[in-house]
């Protein structure tokens, strides 16, 4: 059945083709094992039957079966974010296309990299408007890095190169290939990856040496200065965290993270002061406020982390550190601009830093920032007894213990709303690419299958999607695809019976006019796990909470844990929109500021 | 740094492209999902050989929205270069106006002076109409049009403008 792996075709000289002998489908195959592709996430359907033939002959790729093609988007976000490698995904014409949208521009706005194989309608009929027909190319234009159309076989094997190379180069991110029937099915030359440079495409990497120096300057004036990471640290590797500890570590500088930034730096790292934004710590945001010099390392000064623009972080001078050019100055001015890779650009840092240099001085800062943590923004409040009603926060805070007690590596997805912010705040990453969760777009039924992506990744590591009620059902189904592959997930949902984010903002902001954000006529977790093949579980009080979450970890299948939760506790400590960092509500008893929100505000999201 | 209230600049973007499907639609995309103006946009292949198209953009914005424009186009892939001629140096903006008059008696001879006097040529004549090819700057060919509106002007068709630097410079 494989008998073609070994004698695959390859072109001796790079652009040379030979005379073609298979067909797209095993040639596209034949380039996606030579880019090192070991799973792809897809549904089938009639557009992509060649490639699924293909598939079917061949052992050197697995093929993960989906229930839904967003989920299969979200798998190989989950599978890319927790290796690095670029996730692939495979889905048919018109609706398989349309349906992976979604995942699409999550990855675009995470800046994740991925292949997308969509499927299309035979050349000669692509405008006629054919069974699952999709302008592909044009609706995935704005929810991509780049697109293409492979109008001939001529081209194939080059196109899906060049994907690769523009997903996973500069600023990673998705790019679609959108294969016409009639291409996979004819013979089709086999091209090696090419060694030429991209005739238009070609990143900068590397820092300009007099912008590390003019940033390294800056530096050194700072008597407030503050890091400030984001995705990009991640994105550019694990060397790239490591470099960042060094950083750190010779500088002394307080250090904190967006939400896509959360493990580049260990949580428990005394530098680390928590992450800034909308729900981020108290002594972060004020630090942010505070600083005198802002060093931005590959975060893009996203609106949930500024806040009102006019007050953000007044009093500083900044420097950006982005590898894509046109995140430098689009919301913040900065005076110091460093288009590099973050690694590359913390370890020019370091070397014009200088390893033997003292630590600067900055004793009084580090005496406010205490202040500030002493204030505790991120405390629990959990009443005792057998029977007393869980908080989600301490829900969290105990799966964070017990994972960690377990030794396990262990990797955390969320859905969106409350349940997030909470695992953001209280769940401690000490590593990088452990941490995924949909940050830019706001996915809600991100977790499950980026969860099951990761575990494809990673089948010994634990595997947790940290869920609400409402966001869980959003991409139930793949509970089908955990199951067919035992994938040990866990499934960890807060349930407080509301879209928690939803009704918290109705409160703060509407009147607590609870409009549609009640989670009425919900099902039975339990029973629903169990038709599913997956254990079910149920906690509603907090003297069940430890002994499910040490049955849940326990068991080597897949789990639905369901936490029956505080149903009106809200996220804090919070900036509500439209206001500045040094204006944040601290909790319960000051969200009577929230009253005060300016219109302006209100119309924000 | 608190975000300043810049002033709206006019600026001419010129961007070489490569020549394939989809390229110019990345482009116009950009614009009208970004909200930038786009005040003119003229597209043509450039060079035969290398299989590249010249996009000449006019827009307007304040100059941190002119930079995040061109920041934006050099990083779509089938984009080689991205020059602002406003910016780097003096530069040279031509476009082209089909502009047809219909009147007779006083009318149609003061259109003809007009004519005259901005270098227009009659392209087509008939009797009770002119089609006048004009190619100037943009603020010309907007005062030649103007003058000939209470004259019967009917139709206008524009090419949009085509830029080029001064001197020496190249894209």
């Amino acid at each position: 059945m494989t008998a073609h792996t070994a004698e695959a075709p390859r072109a001796q000289i790079d652009d040379s083709p030979i005379t073609p002998t298979r067909n797209g489908a095993e040639v596209l195959i034949d380039v996606l094992v030579e880019q090192g592709v070991e799973v792809i996430f897809g549904y089938p359907g009639g557009a992509v039957l060649p490639i699924y033939d293909a598939l079917f002959k061949q052992d050197r790729i697995r093929h993960i079966l989906v229930r839904h093609e967003q989920a299969a988007v979200h798998a190989a976000e989950g599978y890319a974010r927790s290796t690095g490698k670029p996730g692939v995904v495979l889905v048919t014409s018109g609706p398989g296309a349309t349906n992976a949208v979604t995942g699409l521009l999550d990855a675009l706005m995470d800046s994740i990299p991925l292949v997308c194989l969509t499927g299309q309608v035979p050349t000669h009929v692509i405008g006629s408007d054919a069974f699952q027909e999709a302008d592909t190319t044009g609706i995935t234009r704005p929810c991509t890095k780049h697109n293409y159309l492979v109008k001939s076989g001529n081209d194939l094997a080059r196109v899906v190169h060049e994907a690769f190379h523009v997903a996973t180069s500069g600023r990673p991110g998705p790019v679609v290939v959108d294969l016409p029937k009639d291409v996979v099915v004819a013979p089709a030359p086999y091209l090696s990856r090419p060694t030429r440079p991209h005739r238009s495409y070609q990143p900068q990497r590397t820092p300009d040496p007099a912008a590390i120096a003019e940033a390294v300057a800056l530096l050194r004036t700072a008597e407030r200065p503050l890091i400030y990471v984001g995705g990009g640290v991640i994105n550019a590797g694990p060397e790239a965290s490591a470099a960042l500890r060094r950083f750190v570590a010779l500088t002394g500088f307080p250090v904190t993270s967006t939400l896509m930034g959360l493990g580049a730096i260990d949580a428990d790292d005394a530098s680390f002061i928590g992450m800034l934004g909308m729900h981020g710590a108290y002594e972060a945001n004020l630090a942010t406020h505070g600083c005198d010099v802002l060093l931005n390392i590959g975060a893009r000064f996203d609106d949930r982390v500024t806040g009102r623009l006019d007050a953000f972080s007044p009093d500083s001078r900044k420097i950006h550190i982005d590898i894509d050019p046109s995140s430098i100055n689009k919301i913040v001015r900065v005076a110091v601009p460093v288009v590099a890779d973050a690694r590359l650009a913390i370890e020019a840092l370091i070397d014009a830093w200088g390893e033997a240099t003292p630590k600067p001085d900055i004793a009084p800062w580090w005496r406010q920032i205490d202040a500030w943590r002493a204030i505790d923004s991120l405390a629990i409040s959990q009443p005792e007894g057998e029977d007393a009603v869980i908080k989600p926060q301490y829900a969290i805070r105990r799966l964070y213990e017990m994972t960690r007690a377990s030794g396990r590596d262990t990797f955390i997805s969320t859905e969106v709303g409350q349940h997030q912010m909470w695992a953001a705040q209280h769940f401690g990453f000490d590593r990088p690419n452990r941490w995924l969760t949909s940050g830019g777009l706001g996915t809600m039924g991100y977790g499950l299958p980026a969860a099951a992506g990761a575990q494809i990744a990673h089948p010994e590591a634990l595997c947790i999607d940290i869920a609400g009620e409402a966001s869980i059902l959003m991409n139930i189904q793949e509970l089908g695809t955990l199951a067919q592959y035992r994938l040990p997930v866990k499934i960890f949902i807060l349930n407080n019976r509301y879209m928690g984010m939803v009704r918290q903002w109705q409160e703060l902001l509407h009147g607590s006019r609870y409009s549609e954000s009640y989670s009425d006529a919900l099902p039975d977790f339990v029973k629903l796990a169990e038709s599913f093949h997956a254990k079910g579980l149920r906690a509603t009080k907090l003297g069940e909470l430890d002994g499910v979450i040490a049955e849940m970890l326990a068991h080597d299948g897949p789990v639905v844990a369901e936490i029956s939760v505080d149903e009106f506790e809200n996220v804090f400590p919070m900036i509500p929109s439209g206001a500045a960092h040094n204006e944040m509500i601290l909790g319960a008893a000051q969200s009577s500021q929230a009253a005060g929100i300016t219109e302006e505000g209100m119309m924000l999201v | 740094m608190p975000p300043v209230e810049q002033p709206v600049v006019n600026a001419v973007i010129s961007v070489l492209v490569e020549n394939e499907t989809g390229a110019l639609g990345r482009v116009i995309g950009l614009f009208s999902g970004r909200g930038y103006n786009i005040d003119s946009l003229t597209v043509a292949p450039v060079e035969d050989g290398r299989n590249r198209s010249r996009i000449n953009i006019a827009t307007s914005g304040t100059p941190m929205i002119i930079e995040q424009i061109k920041a934006q186009l050099d990083r779509l892939v089938p984009v080689h270069r991205v020059s602002d001629l406003t910016q780097e140096g003096p530069h040279v903006a031509r476009e082209m106006a089909l502009v047809k008059v219909v009147s007779s008696g006083e009318a149609r001879s003061e259109a003809l002076r007009i004519a005259n006097a901005f270098r227009a040529r009659p392209i087509d004549t008939s009797v009770e109409s002119f089609v006048f090819e004009l190619t100037g700057a943009t603020d010309k060919l907007d005062a030649f049009i103007e003058l000939l509106r209470p004259l019967g002007l009917v139709e206008v068709s524009r090419t949009g403008i085509a830029a080029i630097a001064r001197g020496s410079r190249v894209l």
